[in-house]
């Protein structure tokens, strides 16, 4: 039995890291090309474009292998 | 300034952008979408309190973990790297790890046998009535102190920055944990921190990747630390990054204790103490499937504690590297939290111990991320919340309101009571928030909180599963002279702080240094009281032990799985990796 019900934790999980792995990535791609008055440290690194990007991708494959109807815990 | 946004104080860390407020009400969304859709599991008292017991090893093992990773945990000891250095990090190795495994490969089998629905019932099978009783009213006592404490760190982050007025905070985050608790119990609990676990590590994990990037790696961090330490004249600033060599003598380290306060009032009482009696945690691990999962959830939970370290210890050592004055450039000087938060602190812009997290989380985020870190924050305020009240719910209705007041209460009036009990729970920890802000600081407010109940609870515990000998009246003194002792003791420093000397050793020992001696002596007191009556006082008979004491209980084998399946396999892999990070951080 799955610990919850029909829809496991985990799918939850995907969702929460995909959506805001999306949010965090397109405020990224904003600022590359709208660069703040006062950057954060760092700033050249851009970690919202590429920590946004790998959470979006964890999330969508958390989402892909989790979705509800296929079992999985 | 309008008067719909009245709550927000000028004098903020950060300012939020729109899709930061995104992300954070997304979270809180997702958190109550939980709670609404587990709402129709919890009909029974297994369901509402002990979330089914069919929880796998990964659900039972992170929940375990994340209930303890409160946003106290995140802010305060980030604050205590900042104030003790690396010293911090003990806390998460041999004051967790050691404490993990004996939970798993000795007494997990004995709380999962006995289906015991909390600690303080374990008790009562085993010691009687008495002892559950004292058990159960101090448990009670101390989790909603330890709600309202969380609860007020988490207010005090979001005033610092983001401006927001301490008694908003604390209202919306704690009604939404109410909400979500009552509706689905513990499974909704544990959901819920599987979640917030996620978003920590989501949240929290860029700070130390980009401080180190910035510091120029550890050796660089090192010798930042090593050379603002000499400018300020620190003394002794070598031990800010050395786990035990500094240990041999009181005053050769900033937190002002030796190897012997460390190794046993830290790595034996209070640590084996917390994770192995305090129902908090272990509640989450009896939620457990069946024994191998319930047996492998701490060792996991142990994995990813080995880890914390990393968005804990590390954010406060950078802060002591790299944090200075926007204004002047000089190094900025972190200060106690009374002095930080009172008005003179607050208008020559001091900035607390426990800020230091949120500091570097605005050194480094920016749009997005900022709302994530700070949505971490969040998380870690509301599952060290949802754990306490959780907890507190379970320990009343079964051993408290079901064992005092009312002995036949049916299953649904328990879930009944339960629901309303979250409720209760919420609304004392608000109080209790409200008299916390007089502390002086958080963090040793809850050690010694811990060394009043837990060290001589583990004790008892402890005895009761490994001597079949101990008997109820030996069980039953020996944990009220253990929680007698270590209140007088605390009593005895606050009326005359010279005695620190000989409670501690040293007149060099700080508060937690104290709190990790006082776990020793009333740990020690406990276990003695405990034999001496227990030898003159009848035992039970064997009868009555079974299932409940070592040597008579039948624990089942695991000879029929593979050794990658076993729970003492990883228990030795886990072991491993600590000792080898004691060595390369000595």
């Amino acid at each position: 039995m799955k610990p919850g019900g029909a829809i496991s934790i985990w799918f939850f999980i995907g969702i929460s890291l995909l959506v805001n792995g999306l949010l965090i990535f397109g405020a990224g791609i904003y600022e590359l090309f709208h660069p703040p008055l006062v950057p954060v440290v760092l700033f050249h690194l851009h970690a919202s474009v590429w920590w946004g990007g790998i959470l979006a991708l964890l999330g969508a494959g958390y989402c892909y292998y989790f979705a509800p109807g296929k079992g999985r815990v | 300034m309008t008067a719909a946004f009245a709550f927000l104080d000028a004098h903020r860390l950060v300012h939020l952008s729109t899709v930061d407020l995104v992300i954070i009400v997304f979270y809180f969304v997702l958190v109550l979408a939980i709670g609404f859709y587990l709402k129709g599991r919890a009909n029974t008292g297994e369901d509402f309190f002990m979330a089914g017991r069919e929880m796998t090893a990964w659900v039972a093992g992170l929940a375990f973990l994340s209930a303890n990773l409160g946003s106290l945990e995140l802010m305060g000891w980030a604050g205590n790297a900042y104030k003790y250095g690396i010293l911090a990090a003990h806390w998460y190795w041999i004051g967790a790890i050691p404490a993990m495994l004996l939970l798993a490969l000795v007494m997990m089998p004995f709380y999962h046998i006995c289906k015991t629905h909390s600690v303080p019932g374990y008790l009562k099978l085993r010691f009687g009535e008495s002892s559950r009783t004292l058990a159960s009213v101090s448990f009670a006592f101390m989790t909603v102190l330890m709600s309202g404490i969380n609860m007020y760190a988490m207010a005090v982050v979001m005033r610092v920055v983001l401006g927001w007025d301490i008694h908003v905070s604390i209202w919306i985050s704690s009604v939404t944990v109410a909400i979500y608790v009552a509706l689905g119990g513990l499974r909704s609990a544990i959901f819920n921190e599987v979640l917030q676990f996620v978003l920590i590590w989501a949240g929290a994990l860029l700070i130390p990747i980009l401080g180190l990037v910035e510091a120029g790696g550890w050796s660089g961090l090192k010798a930042r630390i090593l050379q603002n330490l000499t400018e300020q004249h620190v003394a002794n600033p070598a031990a800010y990054t050395h786990l035990w060599s500094t240990l041999g003598d009181f005053s050769k380290n900033p937190m002002g204790i030796n190897w012997i306060g460390i190794v046993f009032g830290l790595g034996v009482f209070i640590s084996m103490g917390y994770w192995t009696t305090d129902f908090l945690v272990v509640q989450r691990v009896l939620a457990a499937k069946d024994l191998r999962s319930a047996k492998l959830a701490p060792i996991i939970g142990a994995a990813f504690k080995m880890m914390v370290p990393f968005i804990v210890i590390l954010p406060g050592l950078l802060g002591l590297a790299l944090l200075r004055d926007p204004h002047t450039g000089s190094l900025l000087r972190l200060v106690p939290g009374d002095l930080a938060w009172s008005e003179a602190g607050r208008a020559q812009g001091l900035h607390g111990f426990d800020e230091v997290l949120p500091l570097m989380l605005a050194r480094y985020c920016g749009p997005g991320l900022l709302g994530l870190g700070i949505t971490a924050l969040i998380a870690g305020f509301m599952s060290g919340m949802a754990g306490n009240v959780s907890a507190f719910a379970t320990v009343w209705t079964y051993d408290i309101y079901g064992a005092l007041i009312n002995k036949q209460a049916s299953d649904g009036l328990k879930v009944k009571m339960g629901r309303w009990c979250t409720l209760l729970g919420v609304a004392i920890s608000i109080g209790t928030a409200y008299l916390v802000m007089q502390s002086q600081s958080i963090m040793d407010y809850v050690q010694a909180l811990f060394s009043f109940f837990i060290a001589p609870l583990f004790a008892t515990v402890l005895l009761g599963m490994l001597w079949k000998r101990a008997t109820p009246a030996g069980g039953f003194w020996g944990l009220l002279a253990g929680t007698g002792s270590s209140v007088g003791m605390w009593a005895w420093v606050k009326v005359n702080p010279d005695v620190v000397k000989y409670l501690a050793l040293s007149p060099h020992a700080q508060e937690q240094a104290q709190n990790m001696f006082r776990a020793l002596w009333c740990g020690l007191i406990c276990a003695g009281v405990t034999v001496m009556v227990s030898l003159v006082t009848k035992p039970k008979p064997d009868a009555e032990l079974t299932g409940l004491v070592y040597g008579l209980t039948a624990i089942p084998h695991e000879e029929h799985v593979s050794i990658f399946h076993r729970p003492v396999f990883w228990a030795v892999v886990v072991g491993v990796v600590f000792v080898a990070l004691n060595i390369i951080f000595w």
